[in-house]
């Protein structure tokens, strides 16, 4: 319920272990074939250490941790996430998300969530924002 | 540090430009469960929402959808002219997406993409082509159900990656 939110309040965080099986499925089911993903020898090319894991993928993890947070009845609207680094397989990705505000607007509660993907050494590789709408009490 | 780039030695070519506000050819997808399946397996997300159809029947969604980021799947059309990507290697920048209604197993949903910004800087990889798109994404009623504005970032020189052009 939106009532039950407070700015300030953070979402229980969601932990992905990323291996190279994982982008290959996320290759096949979004049909990126961009091979950085899967071949070492063209990351290396690109001047990238390892193979990446596609920033979509991180986006899909930021996706999750919203849904599951807002539940069955809150509604995802927005979702901005931003590749400032890249992550590797084989590092725990951790998504991390904290609400930053907390409105009514036209009867609807609204939930602005400030995200991102904390990488092995602490930092955020993968700043994002959510909006999301929750029910309200008083709405039922 | 980036700095951006003089006239002189842009990528940015009339042809490039051309691009901007030029729209794919609209491809239509039917949203099928499996392919739902397949993507949530994926990505881990094991809401079933995405692939209990009783579950998800019983909701209020009244039936299965697909999860906030499927939409990566449905790859927009090519364009009309092909693309003159001056760079070998990509990076994706990011994304925003706006939702107004939940995709459902079962819809019809027509891609259309556009470039809306060209730009470049300098940087660690040399100079880097930023390009801004926006997807738009409509079900078979005709209601616009998302977008999403991306931003690609192309560098470099040598043999092309797969998929540069294409995103």
């Amino acid at each position: 319920m939106f009532e039950d939110v407070n700015v300030g309040d953070y979402l229980p965080e969601l932990v992905k272990y990323p291996d190279n099986r994982q982008l290959v499925m996320y290759a096949g089911a979004s049909q990126d074939f961009v091979a950085i993903h899967y071949d070492l020898n063209v990351a290396k090319e690109a001047g990238h250490p390892n193979v990446i894991i596609h920033g979509a993928l991180k986006s899909a993890w930021l996706g999750e941790l919203v849904t599951g947070w807002i539940g069955p009845e809150g509604r995802l609207l927005e979702l901005d996430v931003s590749y400032r680094a890249i992550d590797f397989p084989g590092d725990t990705a951790t998504c991390v998300g904290k609400v930053i505000d907390a409105r009514i607007e036209d009867g609807v509660g609204l939930v602005e969530i400030e995200i991102g993907l904390r990488n092995p050494e602490g930092a955020i590789s993968t700043p994002g924002r959510a909006l999301a709408s929750l029910p309200t009490r008083s709405a039922t | 540090m980036t700095t951006s780039v003089s006239p002189d030695d842009t990528v940015i070519s009339e042809e490039l430009r051309s691009f901007i506000d030029l729209e794919s050819n609209a491809v239509t997808y039917e949203i099928e469960r499996h392919a739902v399946e397949r993507f949530a397996c994926a990505i881990g997300d094991t809401n079933p929402f995405y692939t209990n159809k009783k579950f998800a029947e019983s909701s209020s969604y009244g039936g299965l959808i697909a999860p906030p980021t499927f939409f990566r799947s449905l790859l927009p059309g090519d364009y009309p002219l092909p693309y003159p990507e001056p760079f070998a290697h990509i990076l994706d920048g990011g994304s925003k997406y706006r939702y107004n209604e939940p995709v459902r197993v079962g819809d019809q949903i027509t891609v259309v993409r556009k470039i809306t910004d060209l730009f470049e800087k300098d940087g660690r990889m040399g100079t880097m082509l930023f390009k801004i798109s926006e997807i738009s994404y409509t079900n078979q009623e005709g209601r616009l159900v998302a977008t999403q504005t991306t931003t690609t970032i192309t560098y470099g020189t040598g043999a092309k990656d797969s998929g540069v052009g294409n995103h």
